[in-house]
């Protein structure tokens, strides 16, 4: 190819290698150091599209949100110091739920470098705990090959963040455009630790373990989403006849609706699935790395069940939780080996005292319980699931809401649920959202963000109109921060501290920014605030003006044990009450 | 769970501006306990090499390893704390050494095997190259006789013989990802 020779400037290779990694979209913000690459993304035959954001941390965010939702690499542009400072929360972000984003960011020239310069941050040092690798590029001829490796590392294992700073002087030199030359060297390596047993013994020990188990249980992480392993999972699920629990980034890596599917695990998630956890004899851990919020008390979270860990990064291995056996290698090849070495077989009697726990917590469902001619934050949940289409895609904020949504949302296919889980980070939603649009144009989005969250990163509702963009976005809106309210409630003495926020009339937050806004107080009026949501080409914005005082049942409190939940007071009964669970050894 | 051992690794590490950065930076944030650390050129130029003593039990050993590899610019990672191998440390020590002890300073070097490198009137300094406990053994006997100053590198080792030894000057300049 001709241009294969051509020399180019550093911020043109800079362009020339995102196109060709098949990027179809960077968020960013120009400024002072990465000017020279904003003036050559405008040459004729530059065909990435480049969206603005109000701030930085939306970029990395959309990224972010473009990533999960399409499983490609996210790219994020800013400029040096305060540019490069204000993607961090978004990179730790990506970095804490391994999500693959590329962030490009300017330096100072390089002779200014360590001179406390105009806008000069350490941004490399400062990115070195939250990036799975970064780089600092000071020549012109390093641009290409760091960029091509900087996508491999993104990408590549477990995925995650990688930065490349680029001094203003490389940006502006020239370098020959050797796209072959830059291949990146091999990365997929398999994970190396010396602790690895024989995968082959460890594959026979853990087919062992599953044949012989009487209380299996699958718990099913975002390993299985990043790996495509669904179809594996399902089909050593019904093989083996293994119910299914999922993390909250695994939701949607199993379908809802399946007969195995339990739902959701760990500090709000289901009473059921927790008490099956305590009482299981095996665990098949599947692309997950036993986070706080998922075991409660490591004590005695699931002594009575051997351990059985499928997890690409050999750094997760016994580092929350003790396994008998590590399955070091992706949840799909895992996943697809087990449901074919494994017994066919049924545990009806196992799957039976599950549903007894499911039935028994069902009077206690929000979802039995009447409106009363209120409006509340779980009823918005199930009826927007409803009315959504199948395949819409849900992006989350963080707190009370995310936890309803997760609770009653059912996605049945991956990629149908965006959310923050590892970092928490408020404010999330919006952007991610975004980025998820442009995953994909046609299908139906919707934020669920609350009040708080929201007016974190509103600013990106300009981004929105200026690139007339079509979401739905439902702010639950409670009047308070409502998980921090809802922990005052429980441990704090009902004393709200900085909880109770005032919010603009988000209606007309809307219209200010030249989208529609439908406040809505009443249950009736849902469904047909989402029929004019439809008609409606741009995107529109609800206020759900919802209970302000409601909490997010059952409850593990932070550090107590898996099956002491506190749960929502059954209609007969007054109160919150713990229950223990009775082991049946 | 094994209760917590010194463990000695050696990592390869590619030579680029900010690589040590990088693995401080690891311990500093998974909180491993480093006894010491040392780095330094190799048999290739643009490879360095890390010596890295730590205090761990066999979980938090495997751990490290693992967290090791998943650097970028880690090219190998060997554990040598049960294999046979060399470790060797060096130490300057410098020693009051009036006439009237100078002799007896002198003559535990040589049981030590250490050098005096340079002699003042009042003063003797010493370099002593050895396993560590031949640093500690030689550091506790000059210790009645005053040390003024001391200073250790921390250890050097290499595994003994040809067996099991990455022979990184004949691979690629690959820098294998794990996960």
């Amino acid at each position: 190819m001709s241009e294969e020779s051509a020399t180019r400037t550093g911020a043109q290779i800079v362009w020339d290698v995102l196109a060709r990694e098949g990027v179809e979209v960077v968020f960013g913000y120009p400024g002072g150091a990465i000017m020279p690459v904003y003036d050559a993304m405008v040459a004729p035959d530059q065909k990435v599209r480049h969206v603005l954001v109000r701030h930085e941390q939306g970029a990395a965010h959309m990224a972010d949100g473009y990533a999960r939702a399409s499983g490609k690499v996210g790219v994020a542009l800013a400029t040096s110091g305060p540019g490069a400072t204000n993607l961090v929360t978004g990179i730790a972000t990506a970095m804490l739920d391994s999500s693959p984003i590329v962030c490009i960011t300017g330096q100072v020239s390089s002779p200014l470098l360590g001179s406390d310069a105009f806008q000069e941050t350490d941004i490399t040092g400062v990115t070195i705990p939250i990036t799975k690798h970064n780089y600092l590029v000071t020549r012109a001829c390093d641009i290409g090959p760091t960029l091509r490796e900087a996508f491999e590392v993104a990408r590549s294992g477990r995925p995650g963040p990688v930065l490349v700073d680029i001094t203003k002087d490389a940006q502006q030199a020239s370098a020959p455009f050797t796209w072959d030359a830059w291949t990146p060297r091999t990365r997929n390596v398999p994970a190396r630790s010396s602790h690895l047993a024989d995968p082959e013994d460890a594959m026979t020990r853990a087919v062992a373990m599953i044949d012989a188990a009487e209380r299996p249980l699958i718990l099913a992480g975002q390993g299985v989403v990043h790996s495509r392993a669904t179809e594996a999972l399902i089909a050593f699920a019904e093989k083996t006849g293994i119910p299914v629990a999922s993390t909250l980034l695994g939701l949607g890596g199993f379908p809802a609706s399946h007969p195995l599917a339990l739902g959701m695990m760990g500090m709000h998630g289901e009473a059921w699935v927790n008490a099956a956890i305590q009482r299981a004899d095996l665990l098949i851990a599947i692309g997950m790395r036993f986070d706080d919020r998922v075991t409660g008390n490591l004590r005695t979270y699931a002594v009575h069940a051997k351990k059985i860990h499928v997890e690409i990064d050999p750094a997760e291995i016994n580092k929350n939780v003790k396994v008998d056996v590590p399955l070091l290698m992706d949840a799909r090849t895992a996943t697809t080996e087990l449901a074919t070495r494994a017994a066919p077989r049924l545990r009806p009697v196992w799957l039976d005292s599950i549903h007894d726990a499911k039935r028994e917590a069902s009077p206690r469902d929000i979802q039995r319980q009447p409106a009363g001619g209120k409006l509340r934050a779980a009823h918005v949940m199930s009826d927007l699931c409803a009315l959504a289409a199948s395949d819409a895609i849900v992006v989350t904020d963080v707190g009370q809401h995310q936890m309803w949504e997760a609770q009653y949302w059912k996605h049945e296919s991956p990629r149908t649920l965006v959310t923050s889980g590892g970092l928490g980070t408020m404010g999330f939603a919006l952007p991610a959202a975004i980025g998820a649009r442009f995953a994909h144009p046609e299908r139906e989005i919707w934020v669920i963000a609350g009040d708080g969250g929201f007016q974190m990163t509103a600013c990106e509702l300009s981004t929105i109109a200026q690139e007339k963009l079509k979401l739905n976005v439902a702010i639950i809106n409670n009047g308070f921060l409502g998980m921090v309210r809802q922990w005052q409630e429980l441990f704090y003495g009902r004393r709200y501290a900085a909880t109770p926020i005032k919010s603009p009339d988000f209606v007309k937050l809307a219209e200010a920014h030249d989208l529609h806004g439908i406040r809505v107080s009443r249950r009736e009026d849902i469904p047909r605030a989402v029929a004019e949501a439809r008609r409606t080409s741009g995107t529109v914005v609800f206020d759900f003006r919802v209970e302000a005082e409601e909490c997010v049942y059952p409850m593990v409190p932070a550090g107590a044990d898996l099956q002491d939940m506190i749960r929502r007071p059954a209609p007969q009964e007054p109160r919150a009450e713990a229950l223990q669970f009775e082991m049946e050894e | 769970m094994s209760t917590a051992t010194v463990r000695t690794f050696l990592a390869y590490l590619e030579d680029k501006p900010g690589v040590l950065n990088r693995v401080t930076s690891l311990f500093r944030r998974r909180a491993f306990n480093i006894e010491s650390l040392t780095v330094g050129r190799t048999e290739r130029p643009d490879v360095s090499r890390m010596t890295l003593v730590v205090r761990a039990d066999d979980d938090a050993a495997r751990r490290l390893e693992a967290h090791l590899w998943k650097l970028v610019n880690v090219i190998e990672v060997d554990e040598v704390s049960h294999a046979p191998a060399i470790v060797r440390e060096l130490a300057l020590v410098k020693v009051r050494a009036p006439e009237n002890t100078r002799a007896a300073v002198m003559q535990l070097c040589e049981v030590f095997r250490a050098r005096v490198v340079d002699v003042t009137p009042d003063a003797l300094s010493i370099e002593i190259t050895g396993a560590p406990d031949k640093v500690d053994g030689l550091l506790e006997m000059l210790r009645a006789y005053g040390v003024v100053e001391m200073v250790r590198t921390g250890s050097v080792a290499m595994r003994r013989g040809l067996e099991g030894v990455e022979v990184i000057s004949v691979r690629p300049g690959a820098a294998p990802v794990a996960a």
